[in-house]
Protein backbone atom coordinates (compact mmCIF):
# COMPACT_ATOMS: atom_id res chain seq x y z
CA UNK A 1 0.00 0.00 0.00
CA UNK A 2 1.43 3.19 -0.99
CA UNK A 3 -0.79 5.82 0.24
CA UNK A 4 0.87 8.89 1.94
CA UNK A 5 -0.64 11.60 3.96
CA UNK A 6 0.55 15.04 2.83
CA UNK A 7 1.78 16.32 6.54
CA UNK A 8 -0.97 18.21 7.86
CA UNK A 9 -0.78 20.46 11.06
CA UNK A 10 -1.93 18.09 14.45
CA UNK A 11 -4.64 20.37 15.25
CA UNK A 12 -7.01 20.97 12.19
CA UNK A 13 -11.15 22.08 12.22
CA UNK A 14 -13.36 19.53 10.50
CA UNK A 15 -16.44 18.42 10.75
CA UNK A 16 -17.47 14.60 11.59
CA UNK A 17 -18.20 13.86 8.50
CA UNK A 18 -14.51 14.76 7.46
CA UNK A 19 -12.76 13.70 10.55
CA UNK A 20 -14.81 10.03 9.47
CA UNK A 21 -13.19 10.55 5.96
CA UNK A 22 -9.67 11.22 7.48
CA UNK A 23 -10.38 7.80 10.01
CA UNK A 24 -10.85 5.76 6.42
CA UNK A 25 -7.80 7.15 4.95
CA UNK A 26 -5.41 6.81 8.25
CA UNK A 27 -6.79 3.07 8.13
CA UNK A 28 -6.03 2.12 4.86
CA UNK A 29 -8.98 0.82 3.77
CA UNK A 30 -8.34 -1.00 0.42
CA UNK A 31 -12.43 -0.73 -0.51
CA UNK A 32 -15.04 1.98 -0.33
CA UNK A 33 -18.40 1.90 -1.88
CA UNK A 34 -20.65 4.68 -2.13
CA UNK A 35 -24.41 5.89 -2.73
CA UNK A 36 -24.61 9.55 -1.21
CA UNK A 37 -27.31 10.50 1.13
CA UNK A 38 -28.16 13.51 3.52
CA UNK A 39 -26.84 13.96 6.00
CA UNK A 40 -23.86 11.48 4.85
CA UNK A 41 -23.10 12.93 1.50
CA UNK A 42 -20.00 14.91 2.20
CA UNK A 43 -18.27 12.23 4.02
CA UNK A 44 -18.66 10.32 0.60
CA UNK A 45 -17.27 13.32 -1.00
CA UNK A 46 -14.49 13.79 1.03
CA UNK A 47 -13.10 10.16 0.20
CA UNK A 48 -13.99 10.93 -3.33
CA UNK A 49 -11.54 13.78 -2.88
CA UNK A 50 -8.97 12.21 -1.28
CA UNK A 51 -9.08 8.82 -3.61
CA UNK A 52 -8.61 11.80 -6.48
CA UNK A 53 -6.22 13.61 -4.39
CA UNK A 54 -4.13 10.22 -3.91
CA UNK A 55 -4.49 10.85 -0.31
CA UNK A 56 -6.81 7.54 -0.14
CA UNK A 57 -5.13 4.66 -2.13
CA UNK A 58 -8.56 2.63 -2.34
CA UNK A 59 -10.63 1.65 -5.07
CA UNK A 60 -13.69 3.81 -4.67
CA UNK A 61 -17.31 1.81 -6.25
CA UNK A 62 -20.37 4.57 -6.89
CA UNK A 63 -22.75 1.68 -7.10
CA UNK A 64 -26.49 2.92 -7.60
CA UNK A 65 -28.27 2.63 -4.35
CA UNK A 66 -27.66 1.23 -1.00
CA UNK A 67 -28.20 -2.41 -1.34
CA UNK A 68 -25.34 -2.56 -3.88
CA UNK A 69 -23.05 -0.68 -1.91
CA UNK A 70 -22.83 -3.74 0.93
CA UNK A 71 -23.52 -6.29 -1.97
CA UNK A 72 -19.98 -4.85 -3.34
CA UNK A 73 -18.61 -4.63 -0.19
CA UNK A 74 -19.37 -8.29 0.58
CA UNK A 75 -17.37 -9.37 -2.47
CA UNK A 76 -14.43 -7.17 -1.59
CA UNK A 77 -14.82 -8.39 2.11
CA UNK A 78 -14.62 -11.72 0.83
CA UNK A 79 -11.39 -11.09 -0.90
CA UNK A 80 -9.72 -10.10 1.52
CA UNK A 81 -9.95 -6.01 1.58
CA UNK A 82 -10.75 -4.08 4.44
CA UNK A 83 -13.74 -1.98 3.28
CA UNK A 84 -15.79 0.82 4.59
CA UNK A 85 -19.03 3.00 3.70
CA UNK A 86 -21.62 4.88 5.38
CA UNK A 87 -25.24 5.64 5.09
CA UNK A 88 -27.94 6.52 7.43
CA UNK A 89 -32.28 6.96 7.22
CA UNK A 90 -33.92 5.82 3.98
CA UNK A 91 -30.26 4.38 2.78
CA UNK A 92 -29.88 2.05 5.61
CA UNK A 93 -33.74 0.87 5.11
CA UNK A 94 -32.74 -0.04 1.53
CA UNK A 95 -29.75 -1.96 2.01
CA UNK A 96 -31.52 -4.13 4.83
CA UNK A 97 -31.21 -7.19 3.26
CA UNK A 98 -27.29 -7.64 2.54
CA UNK A 99 -27.09 -5.60 6.46
CA UNK A 100 -28.21 -8.85 7.63
CA UNK A 101 -26.14 -11.40 5.99
CA UNK A 102 -22.92 -8.90 6.71
CA UNK A 103 -22.78 -10.29 10.42
CA UNK A 104 -24.03 -13.61 9.58
CA UNK A 105 -20.95 -13.97 7.02
CA UNK A 106 -18.73 -12.68 9.90
CA UNK A 107 -17.40 -9.87 7.80
CA UNK A 108 -15.07 -7.25 9.08
CA UNK A 109 -16.47 -3.99 7.81
CA UNK A 110 -16.86 -0.43 9.23
CA UNK A 111 -19.85 1.29 7.88
CA UNK A 112 -20.89 5.33 9.76
CA UNK A 113 -24.37 5.49 10.20
CA UNK A 114 -24.71 9.19 10.18
CA UNK A 115 -27.91 9.06 12.33
CA UNK A 116 -31.33 10.31 10.94
CA UNK A 117 -34.85 10.30 11.60
CA UNK A 118 -36.69 8.11 10.07
CA UNK A 119 -39.71 8.34 7.76
CA UNK A 120 -42.28 9.28 8.19
CA UNK A 121 -43.24 12.42 8.66
CA UNK A 122 -40.46 13.31 6.08
CA UNK A 123 -37.36 14.62 7.77
CA UNK A 124 -33.61 14.55 6.66
CA UNK A 125 -32.28 15.73 10.09
CA UNK A 126 -30.49 13.97 12.96
CA UNK A 127 -32.30 11.09 15.27
CA UNK A 128 -31.48 7.89 16.18
CA UNK A 129 -34.53 5.85 14.77
CA UNK A 130 -32.42 4.54 12.34
CA UNK A 131 -29.28 3.14 13.82
CA UNK A 132 -32.20 2.12 16.55
CA UNK A 133 -34.29 0.20 14.22
CA UNK A 134 -31.38 -1.87 13.22
CA UNK A 135 -30.17 -2.59 16.94
CA UNK A 136 -30.83 -6.21 16.94
CA UNK A 137 -29.23 -7.72 13.43
CA UNK A 138 -25.39 -7.97 15.17
CA UNK A 139 -23.53 -5.54 13.96
CA UNK A 140 -21.29 -3.87 17.00
CA UNK A 141 -22.69 -0.29 16.96
CA UNK A 142 -20.69 2.60 18.97
CA UNK A 143 -21.91 5.84 19.27
CA UNK A 144 -19.86 9.28 19.52
CA UNK A 145 -20.09 11.87 21.02
CA UNK A 146 -17.21 14.26 19.57
CA UNK A 147 -15.94 15.37 16.65
CA UNK A 148 -12.53 14.13 17.79
CA UNK A 149 -14.30 10.41 19.16
CA UNK A 150 -15.82 10.09 15.32
CA UNK A 151 -12.13 10.15 14.09
CA UNK A 152 -10.93 7.95 16.87
CA UNK A 153 -13.49 5.37 16.86
CA UNK A 154 -13.95 4.77 12.94
CA UNK A 155 -10.15 3.74 13.18
CA UNK A 156 -10.53 1.85 16.28
CA UNK A 157 -13.43 -0.14 14.85
CA UNK A 158 -11.14 -1.88 12.15
CA UNK A 159 -9.28 -3.29 15.05
CA UNK A 160 -12.23 -4.15 16.87
CA UNK A 161 -14.10 -6.07 13.90
CA UNK A 162 -11.15 -7.73 12.86
CA UNK A 163 -9.99 -8.90 15.99
CA UNK A 164 -9.70 -13.09 15.35
CA UNK A 165 -12.20 -13.60 18.49
CA UNK A 166 -14.87 -11.07 17.17
CA UNK A 167 -14.94 -11.07 13.12
CA UNK A 168 -18.04 -9.07 12.99
CA UNK A 169 -18.82 -5.56 10.66
CA UNK A 170 -19.20 -2.41 13.38
CA UNK A 171 -21.28 0.87 12.69
CA UNK A 172 -19.51 3.56 14.20
CA UNK A 173 -22.71 6.09 14.69
CA UNK A 174 -22.79 9.68 14.62
CA UNK A 175 -25.29 12.14 14.88
CA UNK A 176 -26.47 13.82 11.62
CA UNK A 177 -26.73 17.51 11.88
CA UNK A 178 -25.10 18.16 15.08
CA UNK A 179 -21.97 15.65 14.20
CA UNK A 180 -21.70 15.43 10.63
CA UNK A 181 -21.49 19.06 10.25
CA UNK A 182 -20.49 20.62 13.53
CA UNK A 183 -16.89 21.38 13.36
CA UNK A 184 -14.51 21.49 15.93
CA UNK A 185 -10.41 21.41 16.73
CA UNK A 186 -9.66 18.04 15.85
CA UNK A 187 -6.20 16.20 16.84
CA UNK A 188 -5.14 14.33 13.73
CA UNK A 189 -3.02 11.25 14.05
CA UNK A 190 -0.12 10.58 12.14
CA UNK A 191 -0.27 7.97 10.20
CA UNK A 192 2.92 6.00 11.76
CA UNK A 193 0.71 6.18 14.83
CA UNK A 194 -1.72 4.42 13.29
CA UNK A 195 0.09 2.05 10.83
CA UNK A 196 1.53 1.12 14.62
CA UNK A 197 -2.30 0.84 16.33
CA UNK A 198 -3.49 -1.20 13.34
CA UNK A 199 -2.37 -4.29 11.78
CA UNK A 200 -3.22 -5.12 8.06
CA UNK A 201 -6.82 -6.18 7.46
CA UNK A 202 -6.96 -9.71 8.54
CA UNK A 203 -9.58 -12.28 6.23
CA UNK A 204 -11.94 -14.26 8.01
CA UNK A 205 -10.50 -17.70 5.96
CA UNK A 206 -13.42 -19.57 7.35
CA UNK A 207 -15.52 -17.56 4.52
CA UNK A 208 -13.24 -16.18 1.92
CA UNK A 209 -12.93 -16.51 -1.48
CA UNK A 210 -9.38 -18.45 -2.55
CA UNK A 211 -9.14 -19.72 -6.14
CA UNK A 212 -7.01 -22.64 -4.56
CA UNK A 213 -9.86 -23.57 -1.91
CA UNK A 214 -12.98 -22.80 -3.93
CA UNK A 215 -15.72 -23.18 -1.36
CA UNK A 216 -19.27 -22.31 -1.25
CA UNK A 217 -20.35 -19.11 0.91
CA UNK A 218 -23.95 -18.91 2.79
CA UNK A 219 -25.37 -22.51 1.94
CA UNK A 220 -28.52 -23.27 2.78
CA UNK A 221 -28.92 -24.25 6.63
CA UNK A 222 -31.49 -25.12 8.94
CA UNK A 223 -35.00 -26.87 9.05
CA UNK A 224 -35.99 -29.03 11.23
CA UNK A 225 -34.00 -32.60 10.33
CA UNK A 226 -31.04 -33.58 9.15
CA UNK A 227 -27.81 -31.93 10.29
CA UNK A 228 -29.97 -28.33 10.08
CA UNK A 229 -30.94 -27.31 13.26
CA UNK A 230 -27.61 -28.08 15.26
CA UNK A 231 -25.69 -26.44 12.66
CA UNK A 232 -27.87 -22.88 12.77
CA UNK A 233 -27.18 -23.25 16.36
CA UNK A 234 -24.15 -23.27 15.83
CA UNK A 235 -23.93 -20.38 13.48
CA UNK A 236 -25.96 -18.00 15.75
CA UNK A 237 -23.97 -19.51 19.13
CA UNK A 238 -20.59 -18.55 16.97
CA UNK A 239 -22.41 -15.31 16.38
CA UNK A 240 -23.61 -14.59 19.80
CA UNK A 241 -20.06 -15.38 21.28
CA UNK A 242 -18.40 -12.65 18.53
CA UNK A 243 -20.79 -10.21 19.90
CA UNK A 244 -19.75 -10.63 24.06
CA UNK A 245 -16.29 -11.34 22.31
CA UNK A 246 -16.60 -7.86 21.34
CA UNK A 247 -16.90 -5.99 25.05
CA UNK A 248 -13.42 -7.09 25.55
CA UNK A 249 -11.52 -6.78 22.42
CA UNK A 250 -13.42 -3.38 22.29
CA UNK A 251 -11.66 -2.41 25.83
CA UNK A 252 -8.60 -3.85 24.53
CA UNK A 253 -8.41 -1.50 21.58
CA UNK A 254 -9.20 1.70 23.34
CA UNK A 255 -6.32 0.40 25.71
CA UNK A 256 -3.66 0.68 22.72
CA UNK A 257 -5.39 3.59 21.09
CA UNK A 258 -4.66 5.20 24.05
CA UNK A 259 -0.68 3.86 24.98
CA UNK A 260 -0.19 4.77 20.46
CA UNK A 261 -1.66 8.28 20.21
CA UNK A 262 -1.85 9.34 23.75
CA UNK A 263 -6.02 9.85 23.43
CA UNK A 264 -8.21 7.79 25.97
CA UNK A 265 -11.84 7.01 25.42
CA UNK A 266 -14.28 5.41 27.61
CA UNK A 267 -14.98 2.25 25.83
CA UNK A 268 -18.19 0.82 27.50
CA UNK A 269 -19.62 3.34 29.32
CA UNK A 270 -18.05 6.64 30.78
CA UNK A 271 -19.05 7.55 34.21
CA UNK A 272 -18.81 11.54 34.89
CA UNK A 273 -18.89 13.22 38.23
CA UNK A 274 -20.37 9.63 39.51
CA UNK A 275 -18.44 9.32 42.79
CA UNK A 276 -21.36 10.48 45.37
CA UNK A 277 -24.13 11.06 42.77
CA UNK A 278 -27.84 10.69 44.13
CA UNK A 279 -29.17 11.08 40.36
CA UNK A 280 -27.60 10.08 37.27
CA UNK A 281 -28.55 10.76 33.45
CA UNK A 282 -27.57 8.39 30.76
CA UNK A 283 -26.81 9.53 27.35
CA UNK A 284 -25.81 8.87 24.27
CA UNK A 285 -23.73 11.12 21.42
CA UNK A 286 -23.57 14.25 20.82
CA UNK A 287 -26.22 15.53 23.47
CA UNK A 288 -23.48 13.98 26.27
CA UNK A 289 -21.66 17.35 26.14
CA UNK A 290 -24.36 19.63 26.58
CA UNK A 291 -25.41 16.71 29.62
CA UNK A 292 -22.13 17.12 31.22
CA UNK A 293 -22.74 20.95 31.24
CA UNK A 294 -25.67 20.71 32.57
CA UNK A 295 -23.74 17.97 35.27
CA UNK A 296 -21.46 20.76 36.22
CA UNK A 297 -24.09 23.61 36.54
CA UNK A 298 -26.62 21.18 39.24
CA UNK A 299 -22.77 20.11 40.93
CA UNK A 300 -22.23 24.20 41.19
CA UNK A 301 -26.05 24.52 43.36
CA UNK A 302 -24.22 21.66 45.69
CA UNK A 303 -26.91 18.96 44.19
CA UNK A 304 -25.38 15.18 43.86
CA UNK A 305 -26.00 14.87 40.40
CA UNK A 306 -23.72 12.60 37.37
CA UNK A 307 -23.81 10.90 34.18
CA UNK A 308 -23.22 8.00 32.75
CA UNK A 309 -22.69 7.54 28.72
CA UNK A 310 -23.03 4.54 26.91
CA UNK A 311 -20.24 4.44 24.10
CA UNK A 312 -20.59 0.82 22.97
CA UNK A 313 -24.35 0.19 22.59
CA UNK A 314 -24.51 -3.12 20.79
CA UNK A 315 -23.41 -5.46 22.27
CA UNK A 316 -24.69 -4.32 25.69
CA UNK A 317 -22.56 -3.43 28.35
CA UNK A 318 -24.37 -4.84 31.06
CA UNK A 319 -22.24 -5.50 33.78
CA UNK A 320 -20.34 -1.91 33.51
CA UNK A 321 -24.25 -0.36 33.47
CA UNK A 322 -24.50 -1.73 36.32
CA UNK A 323 -21.55 -1.26 38.20
CA UNK A 324 -21.80 2.25 36.98
CA UNK A 325 -25.41 3.04 38.68
CA UNK A 326 -25.13 0.94 41.43
CA UNK A 327 -25.58 3.05 44.31
CA UNK A 328 -27.58 5.86 42.66
CA UNK A 329 -31.41 6.81 43.74
CA UNK A 330 -32.70 7.33 40.23
CA UNK A 331 -31.68 7.27 36.92
CA UNK A 332 -32.84 9.88 33.84
CA UNK A 333 -31.95 7.92 30.22
CA UNK A 334 -32.20 10.16 27.82
CA UNK A 335 -32.82 9.00 24.42
CA UNK A 336 -32.83 10.19 20.85
CA UNK A 337 -35.44 8.16 19.50
CA UNK A 338 -38.34 6.07 20.24
CA UNK A 339 -39.87 2.46 20.78
CA UNK A 340 -43.15 1.75 19.61
CA UNK A 341 -43.72 -0.72 20.99
CA UNK A 342 -43.28 0.42 24.84
CA UNK A 343 -43.95 4.09 24.75
CA UNK A 344 -40.53 4.57 26.25
CA UNK A 345 -36.47 5.10 24.85
CA UNK A 346 -34.86 1.98 23.56
CA UNK A 347 -31.62 2.88 25.47
CA UNK A 348 -34.26 2.98 28.40
CA UNK A 349 -35.41 -0.46 27.97
CA UNK A 350 -31.67 -1.96 27.68
CA UNK A 351 -31.30 0.18 30.79
CA UNK A 352 -33.76 -1.13 33.35
CA UNK A 353 -32.76 -4.78 31.66
CA UNK A 354 -29.69 -4.09 32.80
CA UNK A 355 -30.11 -2.80 36.31
CA UNK A 356 -31.62 -6.04 36.92
CA UNK A 357 -27.75 -7.04 37.76
CA UNK A 358 -26.88 -3.67 39.92
CA UNK A 359 -26.64 -4.46 43.78
CA UNK A 360 -28.93 -1.81 44.53
CA UNK A 361 -31.45 -1.25 41.79
CA UNK A 362 -32.78 2.47 41.36
CA UNK A 363 -35.84 3.95 39.89
CA UNK A 364 -35.67 4.68 36.52
CA UNK A 365 -37.68 6.76 33.60
CA UNK A 366 -37.87 7.80 30.10
CA UNK A 367 -36.96 10.92 28.52
CA UNK A 368 -37.31 11.28 24.55
CA UNK A 369 -35.83 14.11 22.90
CA UNK A 370 -33.75 15.77 19.81
CA UNK A 371 -35.88 13.96 16.94
CA UNK A 372 -35.34 14.74 13.65
CA UNK A 373 -32.99 17.51 14.06
CA UNK A 374 -34.22 18.95 17.73
CA UNK A 375 -31.62 20.48 19.88
CA UNK A 376 -31.77 19.26 23.73
CA UNK A 377 -29.88 22.01 25.63
CA UNK A 378 -28.22 22.46 28.78
CA UNK A 379 -32.13 23.87 29.25
CA UNK A 380 -33.78 20.98 28.59
CA UNK A 381 -31.10 18.50 30.70
CA UNK A 382 -31.44 21.10 33.74
CA UNK A 383 -35.07 20.50 33.71
CA UNK A 384 -34.64 16.34 33.61
CA UNK A 385 -32.20 16.48 36.28
CA UNK A 386 -34.96 18.27 38.33
CA UNK A 387 -37.87 15.67 37.99
CA UNK A 388 -35.24 12.78 38.28
CA UNK A 389 -33.93 14.24 41.63
CA UNK A 390 -38.26 14.31 42.36
CA UNK A 391 -38.08 10.55 41.10
CA UNK A 392 -35.11 10.20 43.50
CA UNK A 393 -38.09 11.58 46.48
CA UNK A 394 -41.13 10.42 45.47
CA UNK A 395 -40.11 7.03 43.89
CA UNK A 396 -43.12 7.82 41.23
CA UNK A 397 -41.95 7.17 37.85
CA UNK A 398 -44.30 8.32 35.86
CA UNK A 399 -44.79 8.49 31.99
CA UNK A 400 -42.52 9.14 29.34
CA UNK A 401 -41.42 12.72 29.21
CA UNK A 402 -41.08 14.55 25.53
CA UNK A 403 -38.29 16.93 25.93
CA UNK A 404 -39.22 18.94 23.10
CA UNK A 405 -42.62 19.15 22.87
CA UNK A 406 -42.66 22.21 24.05
CA UNK A 407 -40.11 24.26 22.40
CA UNK B 1 -17.24 30.93 26.86
CA UNK B 2 -18.22 33.76 23.64
CA UNK B 3 -21.24 32.76 21.42
CA UNK B 4 -21.31 34.00 18.19
CA UNK B 5 -24.33 33.74 15.79
CA UNK B 6 -24.16 34.39 12.18
CA UNK B 7 -27.03 35.13 9.88
CA UNK B 8 -27.13 35.16 6.22
CA UNK B 9 -28.63 33.73 3.23
CA UNK B 10 -28.55 30.77 1.60
CA UNK B 11 -25.61 30.98 -0.63
CA UNK B 12 -23.80 33.99 0.90
CA UNK B 13 -21.39 31.44 2.40
CA UNK B 14 -22.83 32.33 6.57
CA UNK B 15 -21.15 28.49 7.42
CA UNK B 16 -18.18 28.28 5.01
CA UNK B 17 -17.72 32.08 7.60
CA UNK B 18 -17.93 30.11 10.06
CA UNK B 19 -15.36 27.40 9.49
CA UNK B 20 -13.19 29.83 8.35
CA UNK B 21 -13.26 31.92 11.55
CA UNK B 22 -13.02 28.93 13.16
CA UNK B 23 -10.20 27.37 11.58
CA UNK B 24 -8.10 31.27 12.64
CA UNK B 25 -9.22 30.88 15.74
CA UNK B 26 -7.82 27.10 16.50
CA UNK B 27 -4.62 28.93 14.58
CA UNK B 28 -4.31 31.04 17.37
CA UNK B 29 -4.87 28.08 20.26
CA UNK B 30 -8.39 28.40 21.07
CA UNK B 31 -10.98 25.70 21.50
CA UNK B 32 -13.76 26.15 18.78
CA UNK B 33 -17.16 24.51 18.62
CA UNK B 34 -19.36 25.53 14.49
CA UNK B 35 -22.24 24.31 14.60
CA UNK B 36 -24.29 25.73 11.32
CA UNK B 37 -28.02 25.66 11.12
CA UNK B 38 -29.56 22.80 8.30
CA UNK B 39 -31.66 21.99 6.22
CA UNK B 40 -32.68 22.44 2.73
CA UNK B 41 -32.86 26.14 2.10
CA UNK B 42 -33.12 27.41 -0.91
CA UNK B 43 -30.60 30.13 -2.24
CA UNK B 44 -32.05 33.36 -0.14
CA UNK B 45 -33.62 31.94 2.42
CA UNK B 46 -32.22 33.13 6.00
CA UNK B 47 -29.80 30.75 7.60
CA UNK B 48 -27.70 30.94 10.41
CA UNK B 49 -24.71 29.46 12.07
CA UNK B 50 -23.44 29.03 15.15
CA UNK B 51 -19.68 29.57 16.57
CA UNK B 52 -18.07 28.98 20.21
CA UNK B 53 -14.69 30.36 21.45
CA UNK B 54 -12.76 29.50 24.47
CA UNK B 55 -9.76 28.98 26.00
CA UNK B 56 -10.82 25.64 27.28
CA UNK B 57 -12.67 22.66 25.62
CA UNK B 58 -15.86 22.99 24.94
CA UNK B 59 -18.49 20.23 25.00
CA UNK B 60 -21.98 21.80 23.77
CA UNK B 61 -22.63 20.86 20.29
CA UNK B 62 -25.97 22.42 20.22
CA UNK B 63 -27.09 25.78 18.73
CA UNK B 64 -26.92 29.50 20.36
CA UNK B 65 -29.57 30.59 22.21
CA UNK B 66 -27.98 33.68 23.74
CA UNK B 67 -25.63 34.93 21.28
CA UNK B 68 -22.74 37.23 22.61
CA UNK B 69 -22.44 38.70 19.40
CA UNK B 70 -24.44 38.96 16.30
CA UNK B 71 -22.87 38.90 12.68
CA UNK B 72 -24.73 39.68 9.85
CA UNK B 73 -23.80 39.43 6.07
CA UNK B 74 -26.71 40.33 4.56
CA UNK B 75 -28.31 43.96 4.68
CA UNK B 76 -31.81 42.90 4.97
CA UNK B 77 -31.87 39.47 6.68
CA UNK B 78 -32.91 41.30 10.02
CA UNK B 79 -36.29 42.35 7.96
CA UNK B 80 -36.69 38.36 8.39
CA UNK B 81 -35.93 37.29 11.35
CA UNK B 82 -35.42 38.68 14.37
CA UNK B 83 -30.99 38.69 14.71
CA UNK B 84 -31.49 40.34 17.77
CA UNK B 85 -32.99 37.32 19.42
CA UNK B 86 -31.88 35.89 22.90
CA UNK B 87 -28.72 38.74 22.33
CA UNK B 88 -26.82 39.30 25.69
CA UNK B 89 -26.22 42.16 27.52
CA UNK B 90 -23.27 44.34 26.16
CA UNK B 91 -23.70 42.38 23.16
CA UNK B 92 -22.23 43.46 19.93
CA UNK B 93 -23.91 43.45 16.41
CA UNK B 94 -21.68 43.51 13.23
CA UNK B 95 -23.84 44.59 9.97
CA UNK B 96 -23.24 44.76 6.41
CA UNK B 97 -25.11 48.14 5.47
CA UNK B 98 -24.90 51.44 3.69
CA UNK B 99 -26.80 53.28 6.32
CA UNK B 100 -24.73 55.18 9.18
CA UNK B 101 -25.11 54.23 12.88
CA UNK B 102 -27.26 57.03 13.15
CA UNK B 103 -30.06 55.61 10.95
CA UNK B 104 -30.28 52.18 12.70
CA UNK B 105 -31.70 50.87 15.36
CA UNK B 106 -29.63 49.85 18.00
CA UNK B 107 -31.20 47.54 20.69
CA UNK B 108 -30.39 48.33 24.15
CA UNK B 109 -28.64 45.02 24.90
CA UNK B 110 -26.08 45.96 22.29
CA UNK B 111 -22.76 47.85 23.56
CA UNK B 112 -20.92 47.97 20.39
CA UNK B 113 -21.58 48.35 16.90
CA UNK B 114 -19.62 47.27 13.79
CA UNK B 115 -20.63 48.32 10.43
CA UNK B 116 -19.12 47.75 6.84
CA UNK B 117 -20.65 48.41 3.53
CA UNK B 118 -19.77 44.92 2.44
CA UNK B 119 -21.95 44.50 -0.22
CA UNK B 120 -20.91 47.60 -2.19
CA UNK B 121 -17.33 46.43 -1.41
CA UNK B 122 -18.07 42.49 -3.11
CA UNK B 123 -19.55 44.21 -6.31
CA UNK B 124 -16.43 45.68 -6.50
CA UNK B 125 -14.21 43.24 -5.60
CA UNK B 126 -16.39 40.11 -6.85
CA UNK B 127 -19.24 41.59 -9.29
CA UNK B 128 -21.45 39.26 -6.85
CA UNK B 129 -23.14 40.46 -3.51
CA UNK B 130 -20.60 38.23 -1.64
CA UNK B 131 -20.12 39.16 1.80
CA UNK B 132 -18.70 36.23 4.35
CA UNK B 133 -15.07 36.86 3.73
CA UNK B 134 -15.21 40.83 3.84
CA UNK B 135 -17.47 40.23 7.45
CA UNK B 136 -15.04 38.36 9.13
CA UNK B 137 -12.82 41.39 8.62
CA UNK B 138 -15.35 43.29 10.32
CA UNK B 139 -15.83 40.73 12.91
CA UNK B 140 -11.77 41.25 13.38
CA UNK B 141 -11.90 45.01 13.09
CA UNK B 142 -14.83 45.41 15.57
CA UNK B 143 -14.27 42.52 18.70
CA UNK B 144 -9.95 42.09 18.45
CA UNK B 145 -10.63 38.71 19.11
CA UNK B 146 -8.94 37.29 16.00
CA UNK B 147 -6.10 38.71 14.25
CA UNK B 148 -6.23 39.06 10.58
CA UNK B 149 -3.28 37.42 10.19
CA UNK B 150 -4.83 34.08 11.59
CA UNK B 151 -7.68 35.36 9.12
CA UNK B 152 -5.64 35.52 6.63
CA UNK B 153 -3.93 32.25 7.34
CA UNK B 154 -7.37 30.56 7.45
CA UNK B 155 -8.53 31.65 4.10
CA UNK B 156 -4.89 30.76 2.37
CA UNK B 157 -5.15 27.34 3.72
CA UNK B 158 -9.26 26.50 2.35
CA UNK B 159 -10.57 25.47 -0.87
CA UNK B 160 -9.97 29.34 -2.61
CA UNK B 161 -7.51 29.21 -5.63
CA UNK B 162 -5.86 31.76 -7.48
CA UNK B 163 -7.69 34.29 -8.44
CA UNK B 164 -10.60 33.67 -6.08
CA UNK B 165 -8.22 33.28 -2.87
CA UNK B 166 -6.60 36.50 -4.06
CA UNK B 167 -10.35 37.98 -4.00
CA UNK B 168 -11.33 36.94 -0.68
CA UNK B 169 -8.08 37.80 0.48
CA UNK B 170 -8.40 41.42 -0.41
CA UNK B 171 -12.10 41.36 0.82
CA UNK B 172 -10.78 40.45 3.96
CA UNK B 173 -8.23 42.91 4.26
CA UNK B 174 -10.95 45.88 2.94
CA UNK B 175 -13.51 44.43 5.61
CA UNK B 176 -11.31 45.13 8.81
CA UNK B 177 -10.16 48.40 7.00
CA UNK B 178 -13.52 49.75 6.13
CA UNK B 179 -15.34 48.73 9.08
CA UNK B 180 -16.53 51.64 11.45
CA UNK B 181 -16.76 50.72 14.98
CA UNK B 182 -19.05 52.57 17.79
CA UNK B 183 -19.42 51.96 21.17
CA UNK B 184 -22.65 53.06 22.47
CA UNK B 185 -22.82 54.43 25.40
CA UNK B 186 -25.11 52.88 28.18
CA UNK B 187 -28.60 54.43 27.85
CA UNK B 188 -30.41 55.63 31.03
CA UNK B 189 -33.96 53.76 31.60
CA UNK B 190 -37.19 55.83 30.00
Amino acid sequence: MSAVLKPKPKAIVCDGNEAAAWAVTLARVDMVAVYPITPQSSLVEYLAKFVADGKLNAEIVDVEGEHSVLSVLHGGVLAGARAYTGTCGPGLAFMFEPYLRTPGLRMPMVMSIVTRDTLTPQSVWGGHQDAMSVREVGWIQMYCETVQEVLDTTILAYKVAEHRDVMLPVNVCHDGNYLSYGAARVELPTQEEVDAFLPPPSTNWHAALDPSRPMAIDPLTGGAGGPGPSLFVRYRKGQCAGMQNALAAIEAAHEDWARIVGRRHAPLVESYRMDDAEVALVTLGSMTGAAKDAVDEARDRGQRVGLVKVKTYRPFPVQAIARALTGVKAVGVVDRSVSFGWNCGPLYQDVIGALQFAAQRPAAMSFIGGLAGADITTDHFGRAIERVQALAKDGQVGETVWLNEKD
Amino acid sequence: MYEIRIHGRGGQGAVLAGGILAAALVNEGKFVVAVPSFGFERRGAPVASFLRMDTREIRQMTNIYRPDCVLCIDPTVGRAVNVFDGIRDNGTWIQTTARPIGELQVPDKVAAVGLCDAVSIALEIFKRPITNTLMLGAFAKTTGLVSLDSLRAAVEDSDFRDAGLKQNLLALERGYNETTVHRIEKREAA
